[in-house]
């Protein structure tokens, strides 16, 4: 029987949360398909998280151990990927649109010459042709489309990560675990990971903050950033920035909310100059609350706002981080 | 001897067209050229464009861009060529307008085997209309070479390259060995503006022009993998409180109470 393979994902020897999102998303679709959930664990060393993929909903994990797969070395996982997916035969493969899996799935969907649908944000099965149906953002977030597979080919479908929950674990599930033996061997890796360089801003992790504070090229200068350092400190929150300023050096682009920065999910996300362009709401959208301070009373931030101030940050910044303060401290 | 670059490069919608006049055709599934918005070389091509002008500073490069798609506006297109570029080709035709990712990355690697001589393959990270970020993946299967994906640096070095690919915190540093596709970010920095110089010079030059049936390619090769079902622009039924004051220094006050009774702070 054909199965729904994901792709997993190990960081620093534990499993990485996007793989309960996509055992979660293939349950759904197993739904309606039949198909068992599998997941493929590529490491050097995979260990519990294999047990922890059936506690996550996955009915098969297969460990597929490599000294080579100890490190994202993009061009050894999808060789060793390709290898699972040519045995295995899957109806459909489920990969994140992660550092990782970003290039290794494209690359094997052009490898196999079979169909690939980007960074979806909802997937189903057409109850008709029993194929995937998926729909993903395009245009810089303007628009969505919604993309199905013809044929009867390997559907190989990338999901955003964090467009989906994972179960519950359950330590109840059953399911199997069996070693994937593989060939691999060095000359596998033409592009070689010599070093990772991380640089990690102090504090509550961006993606994980329950507040956010991020400023925009309307602050005109790194300066400003200070201040909402500040406030983001007096908030137990994190400092995002759009684009236009990360690129204006006024801030390090790990601090990049948007499409092609950080998604963010925050209870209260507060903007100070951001227009609100798609390619920024892209990464924000998903926030509870969001709150503006804009002087352009059309700028597009306000659209999905909850709260906004139209004005100059100059004179509405400094009172409001005052009275934050006083609130704080009563 | 100098290297042999070769830059693809896309004419895409202008990405900051204002939401506001961001049209689509539901019935042909086509976005709408918004009236007096010009198209654009794809941002992070010009990105690309630059880490080849780069290269041909410090270690010499011959640096060609090509580009797939009909219907380009000749002074977006030779931007490129006015920022330093020595040739442009155009695989211009109606038969390869609006391809899929599988489709291009086909059309691109035959047009660059038809190039015949080259070290390096750069690319933008994605294309600003698809967001898809495959086309390079493709290219450099169809072509079987390494690809290394978001640049925000490439040094050459002995027989290889070094990138580094920007991470969300931090980067990666990877070695490849020529010939070798890579895409580039914008955390390379910012394109380099057009000279006067480099505008005239570009404007004397006139580009190399195939169609698709120069190209090696069957109808295959160019049919696309997935069918659009749909494409729409989402809606949102937000609304926005606007807090006021007196001034601006008591709507700054303002909307801190306001988000303290909503027991957001
Ligand atoms: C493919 C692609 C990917 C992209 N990815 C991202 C991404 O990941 N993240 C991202 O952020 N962008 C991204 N962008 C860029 C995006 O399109 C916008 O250009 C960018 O978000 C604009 O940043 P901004 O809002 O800070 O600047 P602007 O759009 O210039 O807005 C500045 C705002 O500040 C306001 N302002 C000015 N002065 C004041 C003042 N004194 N007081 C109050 N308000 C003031 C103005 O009214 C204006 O609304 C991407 C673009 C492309 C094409
Ligand atoms: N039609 C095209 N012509 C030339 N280059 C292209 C074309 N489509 C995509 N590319 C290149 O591939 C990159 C990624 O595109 P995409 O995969 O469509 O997001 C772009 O930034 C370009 O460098």
């Amino acid at each position: 029987m054909p199965g729904i393979l994901v792709f997993g994902e190990m960081n620093q020897g534990e499993l990485a949360s996007v793989t309960g999102e996509l055992i979660a998303v293939a349950r759904t679709l197993s739904v309606e398909t039949g198909d068992e959930v599998e997941v493929a664990l590529q490491s050097d060393s995979v260990g519990d998280a294999a047990e922890e993929c059936i506690s996550l909903g996955a009915d098969k994990a297969y460990r597929v151990e490599s000294a080579l797969l100890s490190e994202p070395q993009i061009d050894a996982h999808l060789e060793a990927f390709t290898q699972v997916v040519s045995q295995t035969q899957p109806s459909i493969v489920l990969i994140g649109r992660t550092p990782i899996g970003r290039d290794v799935g494209p690359r094997l969907a052009f490898r196999l010459g079979v169909a690939v649908a980007q960074d979806c944000v909802e997937v189903s099965i057409d109850s008709d042709s029993g194929r995937v149906v998926a729909t993903r953002p395009v245009y810089g977030g303007n628009a969505l489309s919604r993309v199905s597979f013809a044929g009867d080919d390997t559907q190989v479908v990338l999901v955003r990560p964090k467009a989906f929950e994972a179960l519950e674990p359950d330590a109840g599930r059953s399911g199997e675990v069996e070693d994937f033996p593989i060939s691999l061997d060095e000359s596998a890796i033409k592009a070689r990971l010599v070093e990772t360089v991380t640089q990690q801003a102090e504090g509550v992790r961006l993606e994980d903050a329950t507040i956010v504070i991020s400023g925009g090229r309307g602050l005109g200068g790194p300066e400003p950033f200070d201040e909402l350092r500040s406030l983001s400190d007096a908030l137990g929150g994190a400092l995002g920035a759009s684009r236009a300023a990360c690129d204006a050096g006024w801030i390090d682009h790990s601090h990049q909310v948007g499409l092609t920065g950080k998604t963010i999910t925050p209870d209260l996300y507060i903007t100070v100059g951001i227009s609100g362009a798609s390619q920024h709401m892209a990464g924000c959208s998903a926030s509870k609350n969001i709150v503006a301070i804009n002087r352009d009373e059309d700028a597009n931030i306000f659209k999905s706002a909850t709260y906004g101030v139209v004005g100059d940050w100059n004179r509405v910044l400094p009172s409001f981080i005052e009275t934050v303060r006083e609130l704080r401290d009563s | 001897m100098p290297l042999n670059i070769v830059v693809c490069a896309k004419q895409v919608v202008d990405p900051e067209t204002p939401a506001s006049a961001f049209r689509i055709d539901p019935e042909a599934k086509r976005v709408l050229p918004a009236a007096g918005i010009p198209p654009v070389v794809n941002g992070f091509d010009e990105n690309a464009v630059e880490a080849a002008l780069q290269l041909k500073e410090s270690v010499g490069a011959d640096v060609t861009v090509v580009s797939v798609g009909s219907g380009f506006v000749m002074d977006v297109m030779k931007k490129p060529l006015s920022m330093g570029a020595d040739n442009l080709i155009l695989v211009d035709d109606p038969a390869v307008e609006e391809l899929d990712a599988f489709a291009t990355a086909n059309a691109l690697a035959e047009a660059i085997r038809k190039i015949g001589e080259f070290d390096l393959v750069l690319c933008g990270r994605q294309a600003s209309d698809w967001d898809n970020s495959m086309v390079p993946l493709g290219v450099a299967e169809l072509l079987g070479l390494p690809c290394v994906t978001l640049a925000q640096k490439i040094d050459v070095e002995d027989d290889g390259i070094v990138v580094q690919r920007a991470l969300t915190d931090g980067y990666e540093v990877v070695k490849a060995p020529l010939p070798a596709v890579v895409t580039v970010s914008n955390e390379l920095g910012e394109p380099r503006y057009p000279t006067l110089r480099g505008i005239m010079m570009a404007g004397r030059k006139s580009p190399t022009v195939w169609s698709a049936s120069e190209l090696d390619l069957d109808e295959a090769s160019l049919s696309p993998k997935l069918s659009l079902e749909d494409l729409y622009v989402p809606v949102s039924d937000q609304q926005c409180e606007f807090i006021e004051g007196e001034d601006e220094v008591e709507a700054g006050r303002n909307l801190a109470l306001k988000l303290r009774e909503a027991r957001l702070i």
